[in-house]
């Protein structure tokens, strides 16, 4: 308890614990099961985070037992006939279609954090930032439909061009070769980077905001061009909370389910190129969960929910902690 | 000397270009989708939906009635669950936590759920209500939207509580009211339109969810409002429809999303004009 809030509380917690007299009982009881009322939202809160994780790991025992951690880890083999259920493509499928979704979505999305923030006119801010704002009400369905049914299609035609550019480059021309289908992890990193635009800029404008106008007005009046205010002013200050934007977008395209269900394609065997089809492990618990028949299946599932959530909260806790590091730095310069 | 001037005027005009452009590409996927969404929605709307329950495969029928009935008793359970603990929870947070260990704690907690994958959270539904009770029900998917929404409503109710001026409850105190009342009576009545705010984005954020809704309410062709049987729902239906090879499935897809993405859109504006009347104090 510190500042003034905590001054006016002290003030308050006489009057409410002090019992006058039997006149007015009542008072101690509302105080008393009220403040227990709020206690109890506050940990079912927090005690939801500790509780997904242990539900999911008893849910998985029975494959953590027969297949064990490593073994499930870089075994390839996915196949229900035989009950052996190895998690390697789909960490693969998750790690690489999330990695084109940073690609693609961080430049972006930083430029449209500094076009909103240092760039636009006044009257162009808004309805821009707005806007971008939108992209992440639009649920991740609806995303999934418009990417199979719309982009898809479209992005086919464009194929066979990145086939002829880039699939002859040695190297890296592995990566592009593959008939033009519309959909695969190309698709889905795609798809995937436009989702993640709204959260990531949203969190850069923000923060470039919070900037001190002292700062950036130092290094105008020096001179300096808008580039290089935002990259050299604005970014190194703001450096921290920018990560965790971004750890925050890449948090998102990791449990992202629906949109990459509907385009990635599905396959569950691992394939060099990423015009060609894979699978994620929310879009192998998406596709084959209901289907699941035996214990060992669906715990096996379950397991590699397990493993997204590992990797999920390890990415949102640095995510937050650095969101919050620059509020902490910017409280203390106050 | 010139030429470092000129480089960098050229390096600053490029990247102002790449910037706006960046913003346009944003912009432009926006309507892209929107468009798109209106187009085949408007196209695939029908009376039937609203009249009849989903068909059967092969027919050329129409009908999406239990599915909109069966997400409407979802996300008035998921309200019903959801909006007592956020609120608790947020009230506990700005009226007896403060800046204490805990609530810190507590508050950090609730900001890495605040981005947790809805999957995780299916899986957590599916594990702590559909395995024991041996079978899929809307019970169950409502415990899992509920569990998406709560660190929302924690969250503004707490940044919202924590706005109203000191003053206030100060003249509530001196007045003799005990702190229950306080925080009813004065604090959450002034800060009842950020509350509010919360809790609508907290909905709109969840009526399109469909991740955890595949692991615990999952769908139901036929009408029901049965709460612990597996219930209808739109977006489980769009992601069936949407797969279909059949012509009117997947025109009902669209009409689907059309209609979530109406109803997600206009509980977007109405929380920002909520938000626009939250009283800032200097």
């Amino acid at each position: 308890m510190n500042g003034t809030d905590a001054a006016v509380r002290t003030e308050m917690g006489p009057v409410s614990e002090e019992p006058k007299s039997s006149d007015r009982p009542w008072r101690l009881s509302g105080d008393f099961l009220f403040h227990k009322a709020a206690v109890f939202g506050a940990f079912l809160a927090a005690a939801a985070l500790f509780a997904t994780v242990i539900a999911i790991t008893y849910d998985s025992w029975t494959s953590i037992q027969t297949f064990g951690v490593w073994r499930f880890i870089k075994s390839s083999e996915w196949n229900p006939v035989t009950q052996t259920f190895g998690a390697f493509p789909f960490i693969i499928g998750t790690l690489v279609s999330s990695a084109i979704a940073m690609v693609l979505g961080v430049p972006i999305s930083f430029g449209i954090a500094v076009f909103i923030a240092e760039i636009a006119p006044a009257w162009i801010k808004r309805p821009v930032a707005g806007a971008i704002e939108l992209l992440a009400a639009i649920p991740s369905i609806v995303y999934g439909l418009w990417g199979l049914l719309v982009f898809a299609p479209v992005f086919a035609n464009a194929e066979p061009w990145i086939n002829d550019k880039f699939g002859a480059i040695p190297g890296i021309g592995l990566l592009f070769q593959g008939p033009p289908m519309g959909i695969g992890m190309l698709t889905a990193g795609i798809v995937l980077a436009i989702m993640v635009l709204p959260y990531i800029s949203s969190i850069m404008r923000d923060v470039f905001l919070v900037v001190p106008s002292s700062l950036r007005e130092s290094a105008y009046a020096m001179g300096a061009t808008t580039w290089e205010v935002a990259w050299n002013i604005i970014l190194p200050y703001t450096r921290s909370a920018v990560i965790g934007g971004i750890f925050l977008g890449l948090g998102r395209a990791l449990g992202e389910t629906m949109a990459v269900t509907f385009v990635i394609g599905n396959s569950n065997v691992l394939s060099a190129s990423l015009l060609m089809p894979g699978a994620t492990i929310p879009s192998v618990l998406a596709n084959e969960f209901t289907e699941a028949t035996t214990k060992l299946y669906l715990s096996s599932l379950i397991y590699l929910g397990l493993i997204l959530i590992a990797v999920t909260l390890v990415v949102r806790f640095l995510a937050v902690l650095l969101i919050r590091h620059l509020g902490r730095h910017e409280g203390a310069s106050t | 000397m010139r030429s470092v001037l000129a480089r960098r005027h050229v390096v600053d005009v490029v990247s102002k270009i790449l910037m706006g452009a960046a913003t346009a590409i944003g912009v432009f996927f926006l309507f892209w989708i929107i468009w798109t969404t209106l187009h085949f929605g408007i196209s695939g709307m029908h009376w039937d939906l609203f009249t009849k329950d989903t068909p059967p495969p092969g027919t050329n029928a129409f009908g999406l009635r239990n599915a909109f009935v069966g997400s409407l008793i979802l996300l008035a359970l998921s309200l019903i669950i959801g909006v007592p603990v956020g609120l608790m929870g947020g009230t506990w947070l700005a009226e007896y936590g403060f800046h204490s260990r805990t609530a810190n704690a507590v508050r950090f907690i609730n900001d890495i759920m605040l981005s947790a994958p809805s999957i995780e959270i299916g899986l957590f539904a599916y594990a702590i209500v559909v395995a024991p009770t041996g079978h899929f029900s809307a019970f169950a998917g409502s415990v899992a939207l509920a569990v998406l929404m709560i660190p929302i409503i924690v969250r503004t109710t707490d940044e919202m509580l924590s706005l109203v001026a000191g003053d206030m409850r100060e003249a509530a105190i001196a007045l003799g009211a005990p702190t229950w009342v306080v925080i009813t009576k004065v604090t959450w009545k002034a800060a009842r339109a950020g509350i509010l705010t919360g809790v609508l984005i907290g909905l709109a954020r969840i009526t399109g969810e469909t991740a955890p809704l595949l692991f615990t309410a999952l769908n139901n062709q036929f009408f029901s409002a049965d709460l612990f049987h597996p219930i209808a729902n739109l977006p489980v239906v769009i992601f069936q429809f949407a797969l279909s090879p059949y012509a009117n499935w997947q025109q009902m897809a669209w009409a689907a999303a059309f209609i979530t993405v109406m109803f997600v859109l206009v509980l977007s504006l109405v929380a920002r004009w909520f938000l626009g009347k939250v009283q800032v104090p200097k």
